[in-house]
């Protein structure tokens, strides 16, 4: 187990590394000039120097990427180009509505994914099950930013339940649940339409097997059986792909947030890219690395608790 | 009996002539452009000066609707008979957000920051006619220029002249401190900005809203959604003339189709075969039809102009007419200059009036036999390669700034790579001209002098398309700066 968490671990910080490189390298190599973006078209040549200097651009590329990470090392991101004020301020500002979005939406795809993907598998080839595959193809072939128009047009504009974006911030949290639901909704429905799937399915193979006619041979009910011996069993392929969707939520808020005009770090990292803005990009793409590395991480983890077997081989 | 109720308040409301009706004092205004900066003087972005100029900093001058100077700060002027020596008399008794007194050290101060030799200020083109700025006394301030300059008095009144304190000017980038009729409130960064009334402002009364709410909505869906949700009050700078039409036909709204000072233009490498030849510019002139662009691109909201003017100006003159759509005549023209069957790169900057116009284009030259391949690119490449690097053939982009016609006299580093002496010293007269009748007639003068070199194809004026509830009030229709001044405008409900 120790020599597994070093490897991981050793793993984990050679990927940042790696990432970091390739950000840099590539944000350098992207077409593009911060200065210019920041002061626009009638900008003077001596007032674009001056800018550039104050920026740091004037360093080699080599200095500036090692200071980077000195610097990072030492958890200073550096100051925004565009914003001017500490990356990880402005990490600190989005960082709470984004992982509420993703958390939020990660529990809502789990608990309408299982309790369906069990659900049709347990009602296979009947009207249920029919429902939910439609459904799920459905799902999986719908857009989530045209989804998210729908739900807006009918919830906020027409019914006008719930606001339509918008996040003013936990300070007043009911609104700020209310601001959450639609894109969580949103977010929730396509991940969950593939999740649900992937249980039926893999509950399905699980049903055929001898132990399951045991269980239910032995007297236990049909919806025992489902919860506490079929699910259970099902779990690893279910687990491979929550694993997979989460990095996907993370990164598919970056959608959901410009539809729903939410100041999460999914629209910070849209714009930066956009500004140049290499200090926030290069902080954002090496937070959105660790939390899939991480989440990888935790899926391994997690086989161990749920399969016993494969303890060995790890 | 509630509408009775309401009947019979209504009755008694208006019976009694009272101004405010059951009048909301905020306002929430929806804006697609969302700030990284609040500081005018350090960075280009529009919306900074479309939130807080002339309501959160203010000028020594200010323009009005019309594009008249008037006094703001500076509360009069004398000007010295060579046109070289401005003498303002500032007002009194005005104070910063923070407390601070303005005074005269105040300008200076403001002055030699932006003039400074590390200033990044974006405009520090318009400084560069002044020679000093003096403090005669506290309510004095006298500025020589170098040279004469026309437009000194219009550029004084920009976002990027504004007077700041030396207190609080290093960081007025997060918390803004001017002395307008608005102050800072909150900014909670990427959603919302809001201003409430500054209490101390010398004309408060004038003020009619307590507070204004900015909103950054960049999707022109969700900024529909918003509007018919009733989040917004207002959309002045509404991002897509496509949907106006649902607006129009629900009485709760009003569409407002103005004018900005953005010429659009399909911009030609004039410094780059095979657009170093006038006649192949004028070939391509003359194959754009402008009402089929307009209409395509921009729902029909838009007036063309056939040179580098808005037609709105004093000064306008209408060249529409100069190159009459002709595809035969435009086909014969590049064939006469060996271009036909040519390939052309047509590099277009993401914005929906660029990319619209230049597949309506593209066919259009594809009529008279030039094949133009489109690229759509995004802005930070746009800005590197074809501004920067001048590594383009032709592209689409609206020149938003005011009395920017000195862009064709800034020489081949200019991404027009266009360089021409005669009309060079045609702008330092017109910028040197002092009598606004003579600088009109100059300025004529030199729109028609770019319609005979037909430098690049002169497309329209970018409208200013803004939605508003039926309740908002005093809004600017057009706008001849990129400020929307919030003074004057009010919420009835």
């Amino acid at each position: 187990m120790a020599y597994f968490l070093l490897r991981r671990t050793v793993g984990f910080v050679l990927t940042l590394l790696a990432v970091s490189v390739v950000v840099f390298a590539v944000m350098n190599v992207l077409p593009g000039d911060p200065p210019l973006t920041i002061l626009g078209l009638d900008a003077t040549d001596d007032a674009l120097a001056a800018l550039r200097e104050q920026l740091g651009l004037n360093e080699p590329l080599l200095t500036r990427y090692i200071s980077w990470v000195w610097n990072a090392l030492h958890v200073d991101f550096g100051i925004s180009h565009s914003f001017r004020v500490p990356v990880s301020t402005l990490i600190g500002e989005r960082l709470p509505l984004t992982v509420s979005l993703a958390v939020a939406g990660m529990a809502v795809t789990l608990i309408l994914a299982l309790s369906l993907g069990i659900g049709a598998a347990s009602k296979h080839r009947q009207v249920g099950d029919w429902g939910v595959m439609f459904l799920s193809q459905l799902g999986i072939a719908v857009p989530a930013f045209w989804l998210s128009m729908l739900l807006v047009l009918l919830f906020a504009v027409k019914l006008r339940w719930l606001p339509p974006g918008g996040f003013a911030g936990w300070s007043d949290p009911v609104a700020a649940m209310r601001s959450l639901v639609l894109p969580t909704v949103a977010l929730a429905l396509v991940q969950s339409a593939v999740l649900a799937r992937v249980t039926r399915s893999s509950a399905l193979e699980v049903m055929r097997q001898d132990f399951v006619r045991t269980a239910r041979a032995s007297g236990l009910s049909r919806r025992r059986v489902l919860w506490r011996h079929v699910l259970p069993n099902a779990l690893v392929p279910i687990v491979t792909i929550v694993g997979m969707q989460f990095a996907a939520l993370v990164t598919g808020t970056i959608v959901i947030e410009n539809v729903f005009y939410l100041p999460g770090l999914g629209r910070l990292i849209f714009q930066s890219i956009s500004n140049r803005d290499l200090p926030t990009v290069q902080a954002l793409v090496m937070l959105f690395a660790a939390i899939v590395v991480t989440a990888n991480f935790i899926v391994d983890l997690l086989y161990v608790v749920i399969d016993p077997r494969l303890k060995v081989r790890a | 009996m509630t509408r009775l109720f309401t009947t019979t308040a209504l009755t008694l409301t208006l019976g009694l002539g009272l101004s405010s009706y059951a009048a909301a004092d905020t306002l929430v205004i929806g804006l697609q452009q969302e700030p990284t900066s609040l500081d005018p003087t350090a960075d280009a972005t529009a919306s900074i000066d479309g939130m807080l100029t002339m309501n959160v900093y203010e000028s020594l001058t200010t323009v009005a609707e019309n594009g008249e100077v008037l006094p703001n700060l500076a509360t009069g002027w004398d000007v010295s008979d060579d046109g070289l020596t401005y003498t303002f008399n500032l007002a009194e008794g005005v104070t910063f957000h923070d407390g601070t007194e303005f005074d005269a050290q105040d300008v200076v101060f403001s002055f030699n920051r932006a003039m400074a030799e590390d200033s990044t200020n974006p405009s520090k083109g318009i400084f560069k006619p002044i020679a000093s700025v003096t403090a005669l006394d506290p309510q004095t301030v006298e500025i020589k220029l170098k040279e004469k300059d026309a437009f000194f008095l219009f550029n004084m009144g920009q976002g990027d002249s504004s007077i700041v304190a030396q207190e609080s000017a290093d960081t007025n980038n997060t918390d803004p401190v001017g002395t307008g009729p608005f102050k800072l409130d909150n900014w909670t960064r990427g959603d919302r900005l809001t201003l409430v009334k500054n209490a101390d402002y010398r004309d408060a009364d004038s003020v009619a809203l307590d507070s204004v709410e900015f909103r950054f909505i960049s999707d022109p869906a969700a900024a529909t959604a918003a509007m018919m949700a009733e989040e917004l009050d207002a959309f002045p700078g509404f991002p897509a003339p496509e949907l106006l039409p649902q607006f129009e036909a629900d009485p709760r709204f009003r569409v407002n189709v103005g004018s900005t000072e953005g010429e659009v233009i399909l911009a030609m490498n004039n410094a780059k075969p095979p657009f170093d030849n006038i006649e192949v510019r004028r070939a391509v002139a003359t194959a754009i039809d402008r009402d089929e662009i307009i209409e395509g691109a921009m729902y029909g909201q838009a007036v063309p102009i056939g040179s580098f003017y808005p037609p709105h100006g004093t000064a306008y003159v209408d060249l529409t007419g100069a190159y009459p759509h002709d595809t035969e005549k435009a086909e014969a023209m590049f064939e006469q200059a060996g271009v036909t069957g040519t390939t052309m790169t047509l590099r277009v900057p993401p914005f929906p009036y660029a990319m619209r116009s230049a597949e309506i284009i593209q066919a259009q030259l594809s009529d008279a036999g030039i094949d133009a391949k489109v690229e759509n690119v995004e802005w930070g490449f746009w800005i590197d390669e074809v501004y920067k690097k001048k590594n383009y053939d032709m592209t689409i982009i609206a020149h938003t700034s005011p009395n920017d016609m000195g862009n064709f006299a800034r020489g081949p580093d200019y991404f027009y790579g266009y360089d021409d002496a005669e009309f060079t010293t045609l702008w330092d007269a017109i910028q040197t001209e002092a009598d606004p009748a003579k600088r009109d007639e100059l300025l004529k003068q030199g729109q028609q002098y770019l319609s005979d070199q037909s430098v690049h194809g002169f497309l329209f004026q970018l409208p200013l398309l803004g939605v508003f509830r039926t309740g908002v009030k005093g809004y600017w229709a057009s706008s001849p700066v990129l400020y929307m001044p919030l003074k004057g405008v009010s919420n009835e409900g």
